[in-house]
């Protein structure tokens, strides 16, 4: 078994004696999942639950003319049949917009639709009933009258006069558009020997979480409270949610978040139907659960990317980049997705290309258009894929232009390791990274020069591999400067409470969530080691608003660098208040103190002199027995948000090898590799794995991921049957390095790795397979999912 | 209404079972929502994702794709069973140790795929299999979280431990797998549960 081998410790604010900082801990949470013993939404049951189905509309655009419940209402087991104007009597409307998105415009959506369907999928009318096969049943019973209504589709042609505008009151087809420059971009092209143009298509695809969402609303009039149990990212943004559109108050709320089924981004959004849910509820006094099956959530789990980037290089014959200009076109739902809005991947395709070299000359249009698909919303990586395989792909179009290897014409171009702090060409602010050291630390993983020799061998046997790279850069640790300084009620701190049991175990609330990704394991590791107990005494308590402290959840790749450091830094304060009491105990001074291992020792040479748990039981049992005016406090908090710098950006690169079979056009990926550079490593294992993971969803992306639309805005392929996603026998072994550049706005030093492998891994590919054919003459393959046909089209055999 | 119902005995996780249940159950419904096993989960409801996987007289089924009725007279393992008899407990240690899970929720069903290959493979008295051939038969199971790698590496582990060891390991009991071809070829008579169908099998 190939485990991670553990990483020096290269921190001395870390370096406490027992350290869990840096090692391979095993996640608490694991062995019950092995055993089937998870507690996911879609498992929870309540006394009088009932259950809702909805009926969602199967054309794209559509006016409701009349719905004829009659025969549903009577069905068995119905409780109630329910319309989008009957539900906007107990839950309001929102708008997906934020005030630092400049012109962001969206119209108001409503849990069911009301009068007109936007989207095929968007729900008209909701059956409740005793189980949900009845709900189900009597769903087929609803009469809905369409009037079909033509359907935008096509993001090229959404601000023409021609097209329809999907809300009238808007305008115009245009949800929001950014044009940015930076120096001198046509300076930078004047300068240029080589330009180079291409236009790249990213696939809409979306999450395919294994559980889909699922969520269990239970109004209680008796105390006049919501407890909704939801698979989500962010609980306490939901609470504020649920309370601003039901009219409650916020402390009436209760969200539960326990296991997950996996989530990427797709849990994170306000979606209708469970705004619906939690509705009913209210209206039915009594629990109501809704769980999408696979269908539903092909229609409307959040979908991402499809993008259009026209998009430019100047580059000099001597390997200088000049100049970048590019033009991003993407097409969304019909609404802005609420709270965070369908904005922001745009905004971060603008912020991130280019973000890896010292060129500043900078030229980006990006528009968002409102379709009659899907909503679209952030999914891992938000823009990163886009922005990462343009630049990347200008990069090696233009190191073939000019006959250079790929890697030396980032070496002359990436961002000097010395030159931090340092600005992308956007604007965006570094405080340290490790291009140059990274690209070195691949090019010896992989044995590049081997890679390249074997290349030319096997291409006499007519055998064509390719090897692609993409350096990236990755957002993570968002202040408020993400959505905040927006106006959403989404928290950029976080915080931990710690608490010593009366048997000497640590309990510690934390407002991030465990998504599977292992913030349960990174927390404990922090609280074990910053507190001073093994870590088989540390309990982490998540996803309860009643019961953990103020915070953002899990998104953007901050749970570890946020969520971690606060309970870094809780569990310190208890240690300082545990200290408080030994010294009363032991008539010593606190600072001579230390825990370790669970037991108070003499700080300067470990002499151990007092078990924690006998500390807990002489403050709870036996308080009668310190000095009079002395009060123990064996609970602390504490909170962390990042100060110095908007985001922490992390970096690294990928490289991907593949076999491309010229006859079939088939696509072997054959190996990947990854160096990231994360800061402070909490935990290798965790982090690999997260690399991994991320990397395979970029591989979808890649090779085989995309919702594929007609020109009435109907989903072909929403089965998992049709849409294909990555399964073993197609992966590759994917190995992952390091480097260390810790952000010294925390302790810790920890910055996010969730997203860096889906950032990369796609542009890494698609240049791979460029690289292969490039010999043969074949036309450069700009759109991803590479799919065979695309192969066979590029070497002229199709 | 009454046509669509029907009184089934079964055995799930060795213990004997009467139900009344609609025709159209699935097993994975059956076993979720009327009998409380929820470590199998529904993922796709049409065979593609592997999260319902369980086992049906030894061999592994999607629950999503075998009728609650169909069962009628056999014998049901599920994730549950299989951790209270120990008969996966290395494959279950060496996914913890190596996080080859995140999320958990493809977790139920792809260690039963892994442990009937892998069972498969002692009962032939055969060789740990190659990392490609791990793939290839873990390719029924859907996980979006781990990218494989980690699982692939899991259960690589158990294979040589298990395959290479001189005597076979410690905590396995009631290897009920079989090869697939014989789920096709079963005898449409099955065992009654009365007549024991697995609880021999069933070791503390």
């Amino acid at each position: 078994m190939k485990i991670t081998p553990d990483l020096p410790s290269e921190l001395t604010a870390l370096d406490r004696p027992n350290s869990y900082i840096g090692r391979a801990v095993p996640r608490p949470n694991l062995k019950r999942l092995t055993q089937g013993r998870g507690q996911y939404v879609s498992d929870v049951t309540l006394p009088r639950m009932a259950h809702v189905a909805f009926v969602r509309s199967p054309y794209a655009h559509a006016r409701i003319a009349a719905i004829d419940a009659a025969a549903a209402k009577a069905a068995p087991g119905v409780i109630a049949v329910v319309t989008g104007a009957a539900l906007a009597k107990v839950i309001t409307p929102w708008v997906g917009v934020l005030t630092h998105l400049k012109g962001i415009k969206s119209a108001p959506q409503h849990a069911i639709a009301v009068d007109v369907a936007h989207w095929q999928g968007e729900a008209v009318a909701a059956v409740v009933a005793r189980t949900r096969a009845e709900a189900e049943d009597a769903r087929a019973l609803v009469i809905v009258d369409y009037e079909e209504l033509a359907a935008v589709t096509d993001p090229e042609t959404a601000l023409d006069a021609a097209t329809p505008v999907i809300h009238p009151a808007l305008g115009d087809n245009l949800c929001f558009e950014r044009r940015h420059t930076a120096g001198d971009p046509d300076g930078g092209f004047a300068q240029a020997e080589e330009v180079i143009e291409a236009t790249f298509r990213f696939g809409r695809h979306t999450g395919v979480t294994n559980e889909p969402r699922a969520i269990v609303a239970d109004w209680n009039p008796g105390d006049e409270r919501l407890t909704v149990y939801q698979g989500t990212q962010a609980p306490h943004m939901m609470q504020n949610l649920f309370a601003k559109h039901l009219g409650l108050d916020e402390h009436q709320v209760r969200v539960i978040t326990k296991d997950v089924g996996g989530s990427f981004g797709i849990k994170v959004h306000t979606y209708a139907d469970e705004m619906a849910t939690v509705g009913l509820a209210k209206l039915l006094g009594r629990p109501v659960k809704f769980v999408a099956d696979r269908a539903e959530s092909f229609v409307t789990d959040i979908h991402a990317r499809d993008h259009r980037v026209r998009a430019k290089i100047g580059v000099t014959r001597d390997g200088a980049i000049t100049a970048w200009e590019i033009d991003d076109l993407t097409g969304i739902g019909p609404y802005s997705v609420y709270p965070r809005t369908s904005g922001i991947e745009a905004n971060q395709v603008v912020n991130l290309v280019g973000g890896p070299y010292t060129c500043k000359n900078y030229r980006a249009l990006a528009r968002v258009v409102f379709q009659n698909k899907n909503v679209m919303c952030q999914y891992r990586a938000v823009g990163h894929p886009i922005a990462t395989h343009v630049t990347e792909s200008l990069v090696e179009l233009a190191a073939a232009r000019i006959g250079m290897d790929p890697l030396e014409l980032r070496r002359r171009n990436l961002i000097p390791d010395d030159a931090y702090p340092a600005q992308g060409p956007s604007g965006i602010r570094f405080e340290k990274l490790s291009h140059h050291e990274a690209l070195a630390n691949l090019d010896a993983m992989m044995n590049y020069a081997g890679l390249r020799a074997e290349q030319t061998r096997l291409r006499a046997q007519g055998i064509y591999r390719g090897i692609g790279f993409a350096s990236f850069i990755e957002v993570t640790n968002p202040s408020a400067a993400f959505y905040g300084i927006g106006g959403a009620r989404i928290s950029a701190q976080d915080g931990a409470t710690v608490r010593l049991d009366a048997a000497g175990a640590v309990f510690c609330h934390t407002g991030v969530t465990e998504q599977g990704q292992g913030a349960e394991a990174v927390i404990a590791q922090c609280v074990a080691s910053s507190f001073g107990v093994p870590i088989e005494r540390v309990r982490v308590i998540t996803g309860d608003t009643d019961n953990v402290p103020y915070g953002g959840g899990t998104w953007a790749s901050r749970a570890a660098g946020i969520g971690g450091e606060a309970a870094w830094q809780a569990g310190k304060a208890l240690r300082a208040n545990v200290l408080a009491v030994a010294g009363q105990v032991l008539q010593a001074e606190p600072k001579s103190l230390d825990i370790r291992g669970g037991i108070v020792v003499d700080r300067a040479d470990g002499r151990e002199r007092i078990g924690v748990d006998e500390i807990a039981r002489i403050a709870y049992f036996r308080p009668d027995t310190l000095p009079p005016g002395f009060q123990a406090e064996l609970i602390a908090t504490r909170h962390y948000v990042p100060k110095a710098w908007p985001f922490a950006f992390t970096n690294g690169i990928q490289a991907s090898h593949v076999e491309v079979d010229i006859e079939t056009g088939r696509v072997t990926l054959l190996k990947h590799w990854c160096i990231e550079d994360c800061g402070t490593v909490i935990n290798p294992q965790l982090v690999d794995e997260q690399v991994r993971g991320g990397v395979v969803q970029g591989l979808g992306a890649a090779l085989f991921e995309r919702c594929e639309y007609d020109a009435r805005g109907q989903l072909l392929n929403g089965s998992m049957a049709d849409y294909l996603v990555p399964m073993a026998a197609e992966m590759p072994d994917i190995e992952v390095g390091h480097v260390v550049s810790p952000t010294a706005d925390s302790e810790l030093g920890a910055k996010g790795a969730g997203e860096a492998g889906t950032a990369g891994a796609t542009g890494a590919v698609a240049n791979a397979v460029n690289d292969a054919l490039r010999v043969l003459g074949a036309r450069e393959i700009t759109e991803v999912p590479i799919m065979p046909e695309g192969v066979l089209r590029a070497v002229g055999r199709e | 209404m009454t046509e669509h119902f029907r009184s089934i005995a079964l055995t799930v996780n060795g213990e004997e079972v009467r139900e009344t249940v609609e025709a159209r159950t699935s097993l994975v419904d059956f076993l979720r929502d009327r009998l409380g096993l929820t470590g199998s989960h529904v993922g796709c409801e049409q065979g593609a994702c592997g999260a319902c996987t369980v086992r049906l007289d030894g061999v592994t089924v999607r629950g999503c794709l075998v009728l609650a009725v169909q069962c009628a007279g056999s014998r049901v393992e599920t994730i549950e069973g299989v951790s209270d008899t120990g008969e996966i407990a290395d494959l279950q240690e060496a996914f913890v140790r190596r996080n080859a899970l995140q999320c958990g929720f493809c977790t139920p069903g792809m260690l039963l795929a892994a442990q009937e290959l892998l069972a498969s493979r002692e009962h032939a008295g055969g060789d740990v299999p190659s990392r490609d051939e791990i793939r290839a038969l873990l390719s029924g199971s859907y996980c979006r979280c781990t990218g494989y790698q980690a699982i692939v590496d899991a259960v690589e582990a158990v294979a040589r431990m298990r395959l290479c060891s001189p005597s076979p390991s410690s905590g396995r009991a009631g290897v009920g797998s079989f090869p697939r071809q014989e789920l096709a070829a079963r005898a449409p008579t099955l065992p009654s549960p009365a007549s024991g169908g697995g609880k021999e099998e069933r070791t503390p």
